[in-house]
């Protein structure tokens, strides 16, 4: 009985799948293609019978490979066993002493930061560690700007730029940037600091090559690193070893299909100080056919006869830099980044820059200050002046004068770098490590006489790293950041406050040293 | 394009006046809301003229009665503290009786008051009853992952359709473009030595099918992206190519910003406090945080963060992504793996990335998927050497922003304690939305938040502040801060955004304003049920869990997304649509951000655009599985053995389409029951 059923049942269905298949439209061709084919072509059947399951067995793969090579094949038991056995580190590890005594001796104000600062111990120091280079800081108008926009805005726009978070004051803001540079366009980010390690992943793509300055600051490497391009370096503001680079890269690349190339550096350097020569560099690129990207954190609202940066400063058109980023966030006291740009470069960061397109955009009353900022600059290119002269009071305490360190900053910034003499480094053989805390006890000693400088902090490595992929080691360094907070006077007194500081402290550590077997 | 942008920004706060007659006729009243959804309408706060002022103290003092009427109790004559509204102004400005209701009742206020009123009440809408709450919490038992309804074969086979026309067009487009207007491709074309900026591959999505729906993105906007939200109108006519600002100004329904608890506010104790602040500590701290940028502000911000979130210690970054995408190089490197979820948001990506981790992904929220792959990475080792991980790191979100699921927290602790992973939840959007007192996916579950090992949020969005957080053990907060290289070279918070934070928490917790922040945190929990519910009602295939703020519905074909923004543009209701690469291909989406600044007024209206929309666009497609049912079966009381009789095995069920009056006459009362 049951075998008739199911005997009917497959005659059934066999009658249906035929129906519904002379039904298909060109099934009857299709038959009649095959039945010749077979008669006439045996092989020839078989071979596309074999395509057609090998086609169908491509469709059906994963479209990449599950497992590795060398997959081992386990039971469950024995995974249970391997999963008891298993046991992570701890999620970070313990601090290094060092680290320690960093969190240890973090300054931390009270109240508003500005050129004397009050400290949690009490103290009011002379604060020479903060970008309030114009002391925009405690600007009444400012304020009074800014309470308007909150007043009219609220604090955050709640959302991305994409969707509802771009604001009027946002579009404003970007527009003064751009007549400010004199570009075509600009976008402005949310945070200063990333805005570089996206807009570099923005364009630069796997395949792209990109040549960078061996000493490019952390966010530029991230940048870098998320890209995926091939990466070249070139020695530190080197313009020559750059055309070499340059040269050997057309060499190499001219048999292969053309891939973009682009130029990565900073206008001021973030960890040495000096300054690029924009001219050569706008030149080299025409020559060898890159595109510029040009870090200004550093030198925006810095360089320039009204602070408009390196290209107002070396007269390079802003337009020969392909993208121009800068910081909102440091002199001109407001909050975000940017990129200045053609228009196609900047729509293109709209769409396709993560920390544009992913995150909130800019509180809109940050927005208004920098185009208040900017706009004082602009109308009061005097402050420029007063802080080039503080700069200069300054460096004369420090740079001829002190025997133990020497600056390496450029001439016109504010900020200052301050590192050890190579005769110092070399007579007393003193490793990375040791100068970085040599020059945490100069930190030290210069705030218990009243001024608050700060070290250039190294780059974080992250657990379980080797140390190899890190490449450039920069050269630890005092950072003395100027403002025109305070009087000429003022300055020379804190500089004569570092300049004996860092003495103390060198002799000390001399003393100290001859009875110390030498460690390192 | 920026030429019109009046210099002052103060300038460009007045819009113009909506007119009155320009109440949509075509909407369909609900009997007894008529007047109030109507005047919502008519309501022109900004406005200068005289008119519009009139009408604004009618409706104001309209308002007000029916705020009496609907809620006779005598508490709201006693103080101000249950009506934000009240509060606020009374916070504000120190005058303390302009809105105690039997002053307004009898003497009509001032135009001015009114005028400020109804400017506070478009930031925050008045709560309409005391009825209109209710407490985000989990009802036990395991997180049942939402029912994935499908609609009609039909509308999925349109959506190919769609999508290969549209890719068909660009590209017969393309190529006569290339050929009759080289210029338009130049910047796809390698020049003069130099190779393309963009990829003519990448860029085809962009030019041929984004820019068809650009002008349903990056909408400007003006003002305070509070209950409403004012667009600044703007038109092309080029095909989206360019866009021109007609200087009008559009108030709008704001159903798009993050705002989840309301505090997107210029007026109020948080505005004032920032106030204060920014006259104190003005408005930058100018030095990243390892430098001199540590203010005691932030210190007692961070402290209060983490007693918030209940965690020992905390951090604060500027910016939420960079949160992300520095914290996980400083936690895991090499010889490490990460397994995040599938649906985790960019920064979360780029952080991994950067961390030189091994990544791996699982299903979004499959328990299961990821116990195979926790099975399998551990047995196998590390790739080549098989030596054991040093660390395994969780990645997931506490609440995802496209889909409106919660993550597994019950699930995953379950896992952890087999497994002795590492768990990272970011709250991006569950902190402040989910949770009996706000805080997040651990309290909304009821979980001690000591189990999580890293609390990471951002301050953008419930506190309409900026920037983000990490909470962990004291130990891993140290750590952290020496080793993460935002604390080292990013721009530390600002001070008036810290203090917006802190105000925001503290009036979260009932320190400030006392019992503001509760109605705040319940009002958002109700109004997402409820429109939840209404959509669901009105045969909306909804995703997400019941109780998220984050409402998508799918809207399928392509085309119907610009359609369904201009829709409910036209009906000055302002929403986020997304189609792919955001979505999968064929599951385009509307997406409505529920807030606690709106009121059931709100949500109504909301409905009733959405019935509207949904018979013209036809996307009432749900079969009823996800639940929204006509007579849902009496006889079953766990929402459990519902979903298992509708799994199939019950007789074929009627798909719902409830008429609008039905939704919003029966809302209130059946969201405060499990939703079906
Ligand atoms: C899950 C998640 N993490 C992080 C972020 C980034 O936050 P922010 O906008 O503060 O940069 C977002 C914001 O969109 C998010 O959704």
């Amino acid at each position: 009985m049951e075998f008739q059923d199911a005997q009917r049942f497959v005659l059934d269905s066999i009658n249906e799948i035929n129906h519904t298949f002379q039904k298909v439209p060109g099934s009857a061709m299709l038959v009649r293609y095959i039945q010749s084919s077979y008669q006439n072509d045996p092989v020839r059947s078989a071979i596309e019978l074999i395509l057609v399951i090998f086609f169908i067995r491509y469709l059906l793969a994963p479209s990449y490979a599950t497992h590795s090579g060398n997959f081992v094949t386990l039971t469950e038991d024995e995974i249970d066993d391997l999963v008891d056995e298993w046991t992570p580190e701890p999620l970070v590890a313990p601090r290094t002493s060092f680290e320690e005594v960093e969190a240890e001796k973090l300054p931390v104000i009270v109240g508003p930061t500005g050129p004397k600062s009050k400290l949690s111990n009490g103290r009011t120091v002379t604060n020479l560690a903060s970008y309030n280079f114009y002391n925009f800081v405690g600007n009444d108008h400012i304020k009074e700007k800014a309470i308007q926009t909150l007043r009219t805005y609220g604090v955050g726009p709640c959302g991305p730029p994409q969707f509802y978070g771009t604001q009027d004051v946002h579009m404003k803001t970007e527009a003064d940037i751009a007549s400010y540079l004199g570009t075509e366009g600009c976008i402005v980010y949310a945070q200063a600091f990333s805005t570089i390690s996206s807009v570099i992943p923005a364009f630069c793509k796997r395949g792209d090559i990109i040549v960078a300055d061996r000493a490019v600051n952390y966010a530029i490497r991230k940048g870098l690193q998320i890209s995926r391009s091939t990466i070249k370096y070139f020695e530190h503001n080197d313009m020559e070893d750059l055309e070499r680079v340059l040269q050997k890269v057309v060499k190499d690349g001219a048999k292969k299909p053309l891939t973009r190339r682009f130029i990565v550096t900073e206008g001021l350097s973030e960890a040495v100080g000096d300054c690029v020569d924009l001219p050569k560099l706008v030149e080299l690129k025409h020559r060898y056919k890159f595109r510029l990207m040009l870090d200004e954190t550093w030198s925006f609202g810095v360089l320039g006869r009204t602070g408009r940066g390196l290209t107002e400063a070396q007269n390079v058109d802003a337009s020969q830099v392909e993208m121009l980023i800068g910081s909102l966030a440091g002199p001109l006291c407001a909050g975000g980044g940017f990129c200045a740009g053609s228009t196609d470069v900047v729509e293109h960061q709209r769409i396709s820059a993560a920390s544009y397109t992913f995150s909130a955009a800019l509180p809109a009353m940050l927005a208004t200050t920098a185009s208040e900022t900017i706009s004082m600059l602009q109308s009061n290119p005097d402050i420029l002046v007063q802080s080039r002269e503080n700069i200069r009071a300054m460096r004369a305490q420090l740079d001829p004068r002190s025997d133990w360190v020497y600056c390496t900053s450029y001439p016109e910034n504010p900020v200052m770098l301050l590192v050890l003499r190579p005769e110092v480094i070399n007579s007393r053989r003193l490793s990375h490590d040791e100068q970085e805390r040599i020059l945490q006890d100069c930190v030290d000693e210069t705030l218990a006489n009243g001024v608050l400088i700060t070290r250039l902090k190294g780059m974080p490595t992250g657990p379980n790293s080797n140390g190899k992929d890190e490449g450039w080691k920069f050269q630890p360094a005092l950072k003395v950041c100027i403002t025109t907070g305070l009087s000429k006077k003022e300055i020379e007194k804190a500089g004569i406050t570092i300049r004996h500081a860092i003495t103390k402290v060198m002799t000390r550590k001399a003393n100290s040293k001859l009875g110390l077997p030498a460690t390192s | 394009m920026p030429q019109r942008l009046p210099r002052n920004p103060f300038a460009s706060s007045t819009p113009t006046a909506i007119p009155i007659s320009e109440k949509p006729s075509t909407r369909r009243p609900s009997s007894s809301k008529g007047n109030r959804l109507s005047q919502l309408f008519s309501t022109s706060p900004k406005s200068k003229e005289h008119q519009a002022a009139q009408a604004a103290i009618i409706s104001a003092a309209a308002a007000q009665q029916q705020r009496l009427l609907n809620n006779p109790s005598p508490q709201i004559n006693a103080s101000g503290l249950s009506l934000p509204s009240i509060s606020l102004s009374t916070a504000s400005v120190g005058e303390n009786n302009m809105d105690e209701p039997a002053t307004t009742l009898f003497q009509p206020p001032s135009v001015a008051e009114a005028k400020r009123q109804t400017r506070i009440e478009a930031q925050f809408g008045p709560l309409g009853s005391q009825g209109h709450r209710y407490v985000s919490k989990h009802t036990g038992g395991d997180l049942r992952p939402p029912i994935m309804d499908e609609p009609p074969y039909f509308y999925l086979l349109t959506t190919y359709v769609s999508y290969l026309i549209l890719i068909i067009f660009g590209h017969v487009r393309d190529f006569f473009g290339k050929r009759f207007k080289p210029n338009h491709y130049r910047h796809l074309k390698a020049a003069n030595g130099y190779a393309a900026l963009n990829s003519d591959f990448d860029n085809f999505y962009v030019r041929r099918l984004k820019m068809r729906l650009d002008d349903c993105f990056a909408r400007p906007t003006t003002g305070v992206p509070g209950r409403y939200i004012t667009l600044m109108d703007r038109k092309s006519n080029d095909f989206n190519e360019t866009f021109q600002f007609t200087g009008t100004f559009t108030e709008t329904l704001n159903m798009s910003s993050y705002n989840y608890l309301g505090f997107a506010q210029s007026e109020g104790p948080c505005a004032d406090a920032v106030e204060e602040t920014i006259r104190k500590y003005g408005i930058s701290a100018a030095s990243p945080r390892g430098d001199s940028g540590t203010s005691d502000l932030a210190l007692e911000v961070e402290d209060r963060i983490a007693k918030f979130v209940g965690k020992p210690a905390a951090m604060v970054f500027s910016m939420g992504f960079v949160t992300n995408a520095s914290s996980f190089p400083a936690l895991v490197g090499k010889g490490c793996l990460i397994i995040s979820d599938e649906l985790n948001h960019a920064s979360i990506r780029i952080g991994a990335r950067l961390s030189g981790a091994m990544i791996s992904s699982f299903k979004h929220n499959d328990m299961n998927d990821l116990e195979k792959r926790l099975r399998e990475m551990i047995s196998q080792g590390q790739p080549r050497t098989h030596r054991p991980w040093k660390k395994i790191l969780i990645v997931v979100e506490g609440l995802y922003s496209m889909e409106g699921t919660m993550c597994d927290l019950p699930g995953l602790l379950k896992l952890k304690k087999r497994y002795k992973f590492n768990l990272f939840v970011d709250e991006a959007h569950s902190i402040g939305a989910l949770g009996p007192t706000g805080r997040g996916v651990c309290d909304y579950f009821g979980i001690d938040p000591s189990e999580v090992d890293v609390l990471m949020g951002t301050l953008t969005k419930s506190f309409g502040a900026n920037g983000g957080y990490i909470a962990a053990e004291q130990h891993i907060i140290d750590k952290l801060r020496a080793s993460n290289a935002a604390t080292m070279y990013g721009e530390s918070p600002t001070p008036p955004v810290l203090m917006q934070i802190l105000a925001a928490l503290k009036i979260i917790s009932g320190e400030l304003v006392p019992g503001q922040g509760e109605e705040r945190l319940q009002r958002i929990a109700f109004n997402s049920r409820y429109l939840r519910l209404g959509l669901k009602r009105l045969g909306y295939i909804v995703y997400g869990h019941d109780d998220s703020p984050i409402i998508p519905v799918v809207l399928y074909n392509p085309g119907k997304m610009p359609a369904f923004s201009h829709e409910m543009l036209r009906r000055k209701i302002s929403v986020v649509v997304v189609g792919y690469p955001a979505t999968p291909l064929i599951l385009s989406r509307a997406r409505f951000c529920v807030s606690a600044a709106h009121n059931k007024d709100d949500m109504d209206r909301l409905l009733a655009a959405c019935d509207e929309v949904g018979n013209i666009l036809q996307l009432k497609f749900s079969t009823g599985v996800a639940g929204g049912l006509e007579n849902p079966p009496e006889d079953l009381t766990s929402e459990e053995e519902e979903w298992n009789k509708t799994d199939g095995l019950q007789a074929p069920i009627k798909p719902p389409r409830w008429g609008l009056r039905e939704v919003i006459a029966n809302g209130v009362q059946d969201i405060k029951k499990p939703l079906r």
